[in-house]
């Protein structure tokens, strides 16, 4: 059984009327996530995507949430003032309908850990990086029930699992460990 | 590894179809650091001077600066360069936006283009995948309307798409090349693109960009970040707000036009109306500009908002920035609901926002006195705005009169005779300026108007102050954390520089004061086209983020290229050297390098030569403008200067190449 706990809730608020379409925040994103840190640059790696439209005055910062497996029955579509949005455009997960919080080579879901870093930032990196203060950081405390926590590798493989199956992975691992130990 | 670059170029030969990935040679970087300094390098060693600007072997490069896709805030230009069909030299022309970065993730610095597509065609890079697709479907379509489609048909929203307009497809000496909310618009380049038959160069990059050491460099990208929320906090006192704060002109945010509209000219650059702006006209202005602009937008990872979508009422929305607010509306003598509306058609034609205003009331100045008349404007409509929005279609058509105009002021005189050239009174090197005439000779301007090959006025100046400060407690307060000077000489002269008396202008600063000033304020620049960086975080405004103390460490922590404040500025010197040396050898000269007869009302012949000869000095170059062999030796140059030899450039007495160009294209 979980049990109660106190945790702290942090909040990225997005007011997308500031955003002016800059796409920093990606940029800061990356860099941050390359290993070394800042040592690589790569925005289709960032856990934030700012869908730009500038035509359309569309601008939304979304953040990557969690890893979906399968995609959903069906799709959501928003009218909001008028603008129609894409399909799944405020949806966060990494899922297997669109290209969007994956890793351009491996395929790899990426989600938004809130820059965890030690010692811990004083905000996260796209905020900061946000001159426009369409993002602003909030943090509060919580009561809540704490769930088992997925490791990095954990989700991984359990999306490659979803993709290859379960016995592929299994073949997989043990040929590459063979072969390292060889 | 490379860093900062990706030691790749894309080659392409669209007469044949081929493309091919080439390794570039890491030393060239060094040399010439990257963007607009390999350019001038590839240009020289590829396009000899014979070169027609629409011959096959004209090449047109598309080059990332060397920081593009690195976090530097601001680092997002591309620079074009290619040979000129206006001025017939060197063309490099700049644009921001999200093209550059997004060459560098897919996995190239530059794209360089040769040759001539039989058919219309576009370039799709996705990363390694590179192909040229039929572009017979987009042919007359507007260069925004055409990026939107592209996206669409290739079911990329996130590609990049630098397109031209019916302008670039027809030739016209104007034509731009769009961009997101940038153009690069200057010299022409986009009438090269249209002449090979490009309609576009689509980029989509999913691939790293690496830098060398990574904690220095994103330290100093944090140090630029503060201290540009701490320049946005705090405008510089005692200077017009136009030049009180960071980024490009920051005209899509301002209401008061009036120092706009009572100091830049209007009509063909002509008529000052000193007591044009009141109350009613600042209502009004501001009414349409609100109404219109949906939001300010900025580009490629940069905070400062420069420009704006806007939608004028019952036409598309389209990106504007800077000065093009102005241009045609002041052109014509109308209003900024007008100008806002022309300015739809022109971005989708793919103009310059700066020459086709100009053209345009260049024109009817011609038919007021004239020299044009109604058999050159058949079916053209009564109302001066009607007028406006009539030449301009048939200018990007080549229809008619059209088809004059579309060749610039300068060309269009010289095909129309009859005194028509008196009134193309506004030109550089063949090129429409800014819509400035002023009172006295500004020794400093007089040098950079002369003796720049970036054509626009705002791509040289920048760093010093326009003007000297009244009090001296504002001099003071100026120098006092002005900390971006290559020397506390700078200070010096700005704390002794007088509104009037022995310390004023023209005679202070000196002349060899201001070679030291314009060759700093040049010297920015040239970088800022090397790195990619933006000039409105830089070269441009006064006290800039980016100045010549961080860049060195800039390209050591980015690039891994050892570099302190010598290097680079050598370096810089070997590239501005080299654009130079490709323009001599285009038979630039001496007679070239003037600002227009009337830009001054009081002119000082004795001074003007003194400042050139002086000039020409101090920069290593002979009195016709020509490096001279020992400062190409200092340089590393000694090809340029066998190259001069061997062409007799040294020896020559008259009729260099250009003169022998231009009349036979006369002809
Ligand atoms: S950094 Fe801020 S303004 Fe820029 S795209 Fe991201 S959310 Fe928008
Ligand atoms: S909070 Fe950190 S991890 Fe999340 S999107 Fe922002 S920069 Fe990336
Ligand atoms: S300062 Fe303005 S023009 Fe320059 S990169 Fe930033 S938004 Fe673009």
């Amino acid at each position: 059984m979980a049990e109660k706990k106190k945790k702290i809730v942090k909040t990225i608020k997005v007011d997308v009327d500031k955003c002016n379409g800059c796409r920093a925040c990606e940029v800061a994103c990356s860099a941050f996530h390359s290993a070394p840190k800042y040592s690589g640059n790569n925005p289709a790696r960032s856990r934030i995507r700012v869908i730009r439209e500038p035509l359309r005055d569309i601008y939304i910062p979304v953040y990557a949430g969690e890893y979906a497996s399968a995609e959903c029955m069906g799709r959501d579509k928003y009218v909001i003032d008028g603008k129609e949005y894409e399909e799944c455009a405020f949806c966060r997960a990494s899922c297997p309908s669109r290209d969007i919080f994956k890793e351009p080579d491996s395929g790899l879901p990426l989600k938004c850990d809130m820059c965890q870093d030690d010692p811990t930032l004083e905000k996260p990196l796209c905020v900061q990086w946000c001159l426009a203060d369409a993002l602003t950081y909030e943090e509060r405390e919580e009561e809540v029930e704490e769930d088992v926590k997925l490791e990095d590798v954990e989700i991984g493989l359990e999306s490659m699992i979803d993709k290859y199956g379960w016995e592929k992975v299994m073949d997989t691992v043990s040929r590459i460990s063979a072969s390292k130990k060889g | 590894m490379r860093y900062a670059e990706t030691g790749f170029n894309l080659e392409v030969d669209l007469t044949r179809g081929n493309i091919e990935r080439v390794a570039t040679d890491p030393r060239d970087t060094e040399l010439y650091l990257g963007g607009l300094g390999t350019n001038a390098k590839i240009l020289w060693d590829r396009v000899p001077p014979e070169t027609d600007p629409f011959s096959p072997d004209n090449l047109l490069i598309f080059s990332a600066g060397l920081l593009c896709g690195t976090p530097a805030t601001g680092c997002n230009r591309t620079i074009v360069s290619t040979i000129s069909p206006q001025t017939l030299l060197m063309a490099f022309s700049m644009m921001g936006g999200f093209w550059a970065p997004e060459l560098k993730y897919a996995g190239y610095d530059k794209v360089i283009l040769r040759g001539k597509s039989p058919n219309l065609v576009y370039l799709w890079i996705n990363n390694d995948k590179v192909e040229i697709r039929d572009a017979s479907h987009l042919k007359g379509k507007g260069a925004v309307e055409t990026a939107e489609l592209i996206r669409h048909e290739l079911k990329e929203p996130k590609a990049q798409v630098a397109a031209i307009g019916l302008a670039g497809e027809n030739r016209v000496y104007f034509a731009s090349i769009e961009q997101g909310r940038s153009s690069a618009s200057r010299q022409g380049i986009g009438a090269v693109m249209g002449d090979k038959g490009l309609k576009a160069i689509v980029v989509r990059g999913t691939k790293d960009v690496n830098v060398a050491k990574p904690a220095e460099y994103m330290e100093l990208c944090n140090e630029v970040l503060k201290y540009i929320k701490f320049r946005n906090e705090n405008p510089i006192p005692g200077v017009m707000p136009i030049l009180a704060g960071l980024g490009s002109p920051q005209e899509m945010k301002v209401h008061d036009e009036k120092w706009h509209t009572e100091n830049f000219m209007w009509g063909n650059s002509r008529v000052r109306r000193k007591d044009f702006w009141n109350d009613e006209i600042a209502r009004q202005w501001a009414e349409t500009l609100d109404t219109m602009r949906t939001r300010l937008i900025s580009c490629y990872n940069c905070p400062m908002t420069c420009g704006a979508t806007i939608s004028p009422p019952g036409l598309p929305t389209y990106m504007m920035k800077c000065f093009s607010k102005l241009t045609y509306t002041m052109a014509a003598f109308s209003d900024l609901e007008f100008g806002l509306g022309i300015a739809q058609s022109a971005t989708e034609y793919g103009v310059d926002g700066f020459s086709t205003p100009q053209v345009m009331a260049f024109a009817l100045e011609l038919y007021e006195n004239g020299i044009l008349t109604d058999d050159d404007f058949p079916g053209m409509p009564a109302d001066n705005e009607g007028r406006f929005r009539w030449l301009l279609d048939r200018i990007v058509r080549r229809e008619g009169i059209g088809d004059v105009l579309a060749n610039g002021t300068y060309w269009a005189a010289r095909q129309i005779g009859k005194g028509a050239e008196e009134y193309a009174h506004n030109n550089i090197k063949k090129h429409e300026q800014l819509p400035l005439k002023l009172s006295m000779l500004n020794p400093i301007y007089f040098l950079m108007y002369s003796t720049g090959e970036k054509i626009n006025i705002t791509q040289i100046e920048g760093q010093f102050p326009q003007a000297p400060f009244f009090t001296v407690e504002e001099r003071e307060d100026f120098v006092r954390d002005w900390f971006q000077v290559p020397d506390d000489k700078f200070k010096q002269i700005l704390l002794d520089w007088e509104p009037r008396g022995e310390k004023s202008m023209p005679y202070y600063p000196t002349v060899q004061m201001c070679c030291d000033i314009v060759d700093w304020q040049e010297r920015m620049h040239y970088i800022d086209d090397a790195l990619g960086m933006c000039s409105g975080l830089s070269s441009f405004p006064l006290k800039p983020p980016y100045h010549i103390h961080n860049y060195p460490k800039f390209i050591s922590a980015g690039a891994g290229i050892d570099m302190d404040e010598d290097k680079l500025t050598q370096a810089t010197k070997r590239y501005r050297t080299l654009v130079r040396a490709n323009n001599i050898r285009r038979g630039m000269r001496r007679k070239d390098e003037a600002p227009p007869q009337n830009h001054w009302k009081k002119r000082f012949p004795d001074l003007e030569k003194e400042l050139l000869d002086t000039y020409y000095k101090f920069k290593g170059w002979n009195e016709q403008g020509i490096p001279t062999k020992e400062s190409l030796h200092e340089l590393g140059l000694d090809y340029v200067a066998e190259d001069f030899e061997s062409r007799g450039i040294y020896s020559e007495t008259e009729n260099p190449s250009s003169e022998i160009l231009a009349e036979a294209k006369n002809n």
